[in-house]
């Protein structure tokens, strides 16, 4: 097990070290790279005076190799830079994001795990029946929902109109005020794991090995939990971990729609701030969060599926 | 069987509705969707001269879902054709030439899917500033690991089975085994995934415009229209539901013909999402 | 005969179930086995031999179903049998051995548990026990070191050991009869024989009975006592076994003795070429009129191609389905 996640986190290695140079790159060498957009944007009117000093300040002008460089030798270490516009670390004002950040993507999850899984698991033992229907059109539905619209819609519904709910924002940070969010956000991977769950579960019951075990003369009920479960559960736990990316990105437009103060508005309001130390640092922690739950996906993997130890 | 039938024809349906009004917009629209504001109907709700109502400046809501859908289409369209174009290409050159450039093609891959994809958009909008070239980019560049990877695995199966190497012994050349071997194997797969990302493309639209890194105001594309109803969701709450249906039925639409699309181009589903 | 067989079948037909029509997949196919005989049921693949094992176990999925005949085990008829009476039947009464060792076993399951499990839903042991009831399992089955190949996963088995995990599932409640379909095929030449020996050994000790399935005429006949020869759906020839390799009836089984190799034919006989049969079997849908083997048959004459022969009885309990037998 050690030697797996040794292995695995020795995978991750490359990969960040190419988001770290996309991250730096891109806002970088791209045309209309910050401190000019900032002229542009209309909003900020920046004296060019001040513009230049602002350039030196942040080393912009030094070579790129160099500033990459020392771009690298700061992240590494856990440095993200300092915020353009509050000049506090960037660290800083993610960690005070993390947290409802943290709390809001798992809320969603769990949702979608605790209503999706076990719905595809229902369809796909009674194919065919009114169950499977409604649940499959309602997972086709669901994958075609915006999410900030579902957001928009309960917010009117529930906050505005009944009262239920608080309408938007972290409040005390109650469990009252992250339901609507964590609803908006989880229905789409709700719907994506009913549909895999549902063909998975079809999938196993297809196997030989269903087969030997009805000719044990197993019941239907014991050939599920005995025979079934396990082995679909291996694919529903592959869609769990990819789901958490679209999830993260659909993340940002939630917080943003319920004013939810985590990273993805952080990022959302930095870039209109054109606080690119900000942006980068936030993209970067999405990705490394990605790659972690990636990570213990594959763990999991290991210890349900014998096999992958061997290969 | 029927089942598969049936998803193929109301998604068809639907799909073909959302295009018919992409394109004969000018002749069904009502106003103009950016000059037609008369303050004097500001805000009514759905009726019979407003059949969807109007928003703050009296502009048509039906009108502007009209054009909105030639925005949405577009970008669906375009930069799925992109993202295509991308991962065919990479994918067939990779496991066709293998070695290093496989090995770098595998690392990109990996890069972009270990960036979520709206995320990644999302920064190539920061960066580009908004507006439709721009989102075409930014959608047209993130999601092409799919079409890659399937590229890539078909040639490296027809390899194993000696087709390539047969080909190669007959005198054909490079391309010409790429072009004629493999693509046209992977085509069902291929449209598939390209209509399923059209629905991804057309809500990513939607949530970069609502963050209002896409389309700007006044220009009417669905996810500006819900950016700016959202203020208004208390006294006019009809500026969300439209632009907010009209999305969700062109995505189904999308996603239904997707699936249908997959029962009879893709019979062993490798392009299942997960 | 002088005692009621352990399995009849009588004029079992399978039903496939098309979109527009319904086809018998197996039709007026009928055997008796004894207690404790082997009978064998050979054919190329397609012939329906092993829906008709599944038929037996009352395992027919979706396209096909039981569409007619009787299905008697141990003198009760259970072709109509309640699911939760065939549950009872299968696993305790009648076990069944698949050809693919590498796919019949649970891949995420030890396979000690996957024996254990016969024990827990036939005898009512607890886990404990029936696990130590599936090491002396495999310890019959004779896989070296059984104590700690309980707890192996079957990825880690040869396919040789997994067939024998395999067999010590079926016969771990001592069944009165066994099914076995092409238990060998799947398994290298050196490991067939052992795996054959091994299922004979067992069946004997236990008194059980065995239904062998396979398209290898030479296997069945050395290993069963009658053995049957079906044909599109149909059994076409059935005899015991030393008496179908001296004096094949029927065009088809001859077209099967012939094309077997055999060891020191050549000397015998001098040089002469293995026969292949020509053709391929109909598929379902496309049954020729008349005897279904008239496309392939030397013999075929008009009456072939327009009437579906009958059985003719043959002494000491076989029989043909042909026009020009013999």
């Amino acid at each position: 097990m050690l030697f797996v996640l040794a292995r695995r986190v020795a995978n991750i290695v490359p990969t960040l070290a190419a988001v770290i140079a996309v991250v730096f790159l891109l806002f970088s060498v791209l045309p209309g790279s910050f401190v000019s957009a900032m002229n542009e944007d209309g909003r900020t009117t920046i004296d060019p005076a001040v513009m230049e000093r602002m350039r030196k300040e942040m080393g912009l002008d030094d070579p790129l190799p160099e500033r990459f460089a020392k771009y690298v030798a700061h992240t590494v270490v856990g440095d993200l830079g300092t915020s353009f516009r509050t000049k506090e670390p960037v660290t800083k004002l993610i960690g005070a994001r993390l947290w409802p950040s943290l709390k809001l993507v798992f809320a969603a999850m769990s949702i979608a795990i605790a209503i999706g899984v076990p719905l595809g698991f229902i369809a796909a033992l009674r194919p065919g029946s009114a169950v499977d229907t409604v649940s499959m059109v309602g997972a086709i539905s669901g994958l075609s929902l915006s999410q900030f619209w579902l957001g928009l819609m309960m917010m009117y519904l529930f906050a505005l109109t009944l009262k239920w709910l608080p309408s938007f924002g972290y409040g005390d940070g109650g469990i009252r005020y992250l339901i609507l969010p964590a609803v908006a956000l989880g229905v789409g991977p709700m719907a994506l794991l009913a549909r895999t769950t549902r063909a998975a579960v079809l999938d196993v019951l297809n196997a030989d090995f269903v087969r030997t075990a009805r000719s044990k003369g197993m019941s239907e009920r014991r050939v599920v939990e005995w025979h079934v479960m396990r082995n679909a559960l291996v694919l529903v736990i592959t869609t769990i971990g990819l789901q958490f990316g679209s999830l993260m990105g659909a993340a940002v437009v939630v917080e943003k729609l319920f004013s939810w103060p985590g990273v993805g508005s952080l990022l959302v309001d930095s870039v209109f701030q054109r606080d690119i130390p900000t942006v980068q640092g936030c993209i970067l922690l999405i990705v490394i969060f990605f790659l972690v739950i990636n990570t213990l996906v594959d763990m999991a993997y290991v210890a349900i599926d014998p096999r992958i130890r061997y290969r | 069987m029927r089942k598969g039938g049936l998803s193929l024809w109301v998604g068809g349906g639907l799909v073909a509705l959302a295009l018919a009004v992409a394109i004969f917009a000018p002749l069904i629209a009502l106003t103009d969707p950016v000059m037609g504001a008369n303050l004097m109907n500001a805000e009514i709700p759905p009726g019979l001269e407003f059949p969807f109502g109007t928003d703050a400046q009296g502009r048509d809501i039906y009108s502007r879902i009209c054009y909105g859908a030639r925005i949405s289409l577009t970008v669906g369209i375009v930069s799925q054709i992109l993202n295509s174009l991308i991962g065919v290409t990479l994918g067939l050159t990779a496991g066709y030439w293998g070695g290093l450039w496989d090995d770098l093609v595998s690392g990109l891959t990996n890069l972009m899917l270990a960036i979520p994809s709206l995320i990644f958009a999302l920064a190539i909008m920061a960066i580009l500033g908004p507006g439709l070239v721009s989102l075409l980019i930014a959608l047209g560049l993130t999601s092409w690991s799919y079409s890659c990877r399937i590229a890539r695995a078909q040639v490296l199966s027809l390899k194993s089975q000696g087709y390539i190497q047969a080909a190669r012994i007959l005198g054909y050349g490079d391309l010409r085994i790429m072009f004629t071997q493999v693509l046209p194997n992977i085509l069902g797969p291929l449209i598939v995934i390209a209509t399923l990302g059209m629905g991804g493309a057309i809500l990513a639209e939607a949530a970069l415009s609502f963050l209002g890194l896409g389309i700007r105001p006044p220009f009417p594309s669905w996810g500006s229209m819900l950016s700016e109803a959202r203020d208004q969701i208390n006294t006019a709450p009809w500026l969300s539901v439209f632009p907010g249906l009209a999305i969700f039925l062109t995505v189904l639409g999308l996603n239904l013909l997707g699936d249908g699309l997959r029962d009879i181009l893709d019979p062993q589903s490798t392009t299942r999402r997960t | 005969m002088t005692t009621d067989p352990l399995l009849k079948v009588d004029g079992l037909r399978i039903a496939l179930s098309g979109s527009k029509t319904t086809y018998n997949a197996v039709e007026e196919v009928s055997f008796d086995i004894g207690r404790g005989e082997a009978f064998g049921l050979v054919g190329e693949s397609g012939c329906g031999k092993s829906i008709t094992a599944l038929a037996v176990m009352g395992l027919l999925k979706r396209p096909l179903s039981l569409g007619g005949g009787r299905i008697v085990l141990d003198g009760e008829e259970i072709q109509d049998a309640s699911p939760a009476e065939m549950r009872e039947l299968r696993g305790s009464r009648i076990g069944m051995i698949f050809q693919e060792p590498m796919t019949a076993l649970n891949p995420l399951s030890p396979v000690g548990r996957q024996i254990a499990e016969m024990f827990v839903l036939h005898q009512k042991a607890g886990w404990s026990e029936a696990m130590d009831r599936a090491e002396e399992a495999l310890r019959q089955v004779r896989v070296p070191s059984p104590e700690r190949r309980i707890k192996d996963y079957p990825h880690q088995l040869s396919g040789g050991m997994r067939q024998r995990v395999m067999i010590a599932i079926a016969l771990a409640c001592s069944p009165e009869l066994l099914i076995a379909d092409e238990p060998t095929t799947a398994l290298d030449v050196t490991v067939q024989a052992e795996i054959i020996d091994l299922m004979a050994e067992l069946c004997a000790a236990k008194g059980t009975a065995i239904l062998m399935i396979s398209h290898d005429l030479g296997l069945v006949a050395n290993m069963c006592k009658r053995v049957a020869v079906m044909y599109a759906g149909r059994i076409v020839e059935a005899q015991p076994a030393e008496a179908i390799f001296a004096d094949p009836q029927h065009p088809y089984t001859q077209g099967l003795v012939s094309s077997l190799p055999r060891l020191g034919e050549r000397s015998r006989r001098g040089r002469q070429r293995l026969r292949e049969i020509s053709g391929v079997v109909p598929s379902i849908q496309a049954y020729p009129p008349g005897c279904r083997f008239n496309p392939r048959c030397p013999r075929a004459t008009d009456v072939c191609l327009s009437v579906p022969p009958d059985i003719t009885p043959l002494p000491a309990d076989s029989l043909v389905r042909c026009h020009h037998h013999g």
